[in-house]
């Protein structure tokens, strides 16, 4: 099954940059069916952590206003070509995925 | 007796294979980081979300903090926001759709090895400001823009 995740990770001058696309509907909870007129339950990610070297980098809360198919870009320092970069991320259905990804 | 043990052999391989099936089908990663603040994103104002999230509503605006987001968002659905900074230590980057059904859209913890700057692309019901609040050193600093909405992206 393709993974629901996509990461580009660059290095440059001591900086990588991490750009992530997630596959998630990321339903608020407001909208409404329009065949049944009931609303949709809540669906998103809640949660994303990102880890390299063994140690969680940076982590991400997100509520159900983040758009559908979630993109999130963040930096951290070093960062070497080659080494991977590890995406996971969690939904209030407690469903989730993970995808490592080679720094280039 | 023999029945017996080759019975019990049997059962217990398969409960056996049994248990590990689960525990490798388990999606959830089990590594917990801060737990999900729930509350601070069913917060309906601004002001309690931000409580909730980073302990205080009390914000600086600081000329080093910087919001990037569009003056008009053509579709509210999907509407890039930027945040950076230039502080030392910061510790989190939360951002808030001030009129927004829950306006804390989404908060960042960032590690020592983190740098302040995070983009992601939020829903925005109808024109208001989007908040950048940066923590640093304990302390909150801000940057708002307005965001002028011209289709909600709330699905109303």
């Amino acid at each position: 099954m393709a993974s629901t995740i996509k990461i580009r990770a660059k290095t440059k001058s001591g900086t990588t940059t991490v750009k992530a696309l997630f596959s998630h509907p990321m339903e608020t909870g407001n909208r409404k069916d329009k065949k049944t007129g009931e609303k949709i339950p809540a669906h998103h990610i809640t949660e994303v952590t990102a880890e390299y070297n063994g140690s969680v980098v940076f982590t991400a809360q997100m509520g159900p206003a983040v758009s559908k198919n979630p993109y999130l870009s963040f930096k951290f320092k070093g960062g070497e070509a080659g080494e991977n970069v590890k995406i996971t991320w969690v939904d209030n259905k407690g469903k989730g995925d993970s995808l490592e990804a080679a720094i280039k | 007796m023999n029945d017996i043990r080759r019975k019990f052999l049997k059962t217990a391989v398969g409960l056996g294979s049994i248990a590990t099936a689960i525990a490798s089908g388990l999606l959830i990663p089990q590594r917990a980081i801060a737990a999900y603040m729930e509350s601070a994103f069913a917060a309906t104002d601004a002001s309690a979300a931000l409580i909730a999230a980073e302990g205080s509503d009390q914000h600086t605006p600081s000329d080093e903090v910087k919001i990037k987001a569009p003056d008009i968002a053509e579709n509210g659905a999907v509407v890039p926001v930027t945040v950076s900074s230039t502080l030392p230590n910061v510790e989190s980057i939360s951002i808030i759709a001030e009129k927004n059904p829950s306006p804390l859209a989404a908060s960042f913890q960032l590690s020592g090895q983190s740098e302040a700057y995070v983009s992601t692309r939020i829903k925005m019901g109808k024109t208001s400001n989007v908040i950048a609040v940066v923590k640093s050193g304990g302390k909150l600093y801000s940057a708002t823009q307005e965001v002028k909405v011209t289709i909600g992206g709330c699905g109303g």
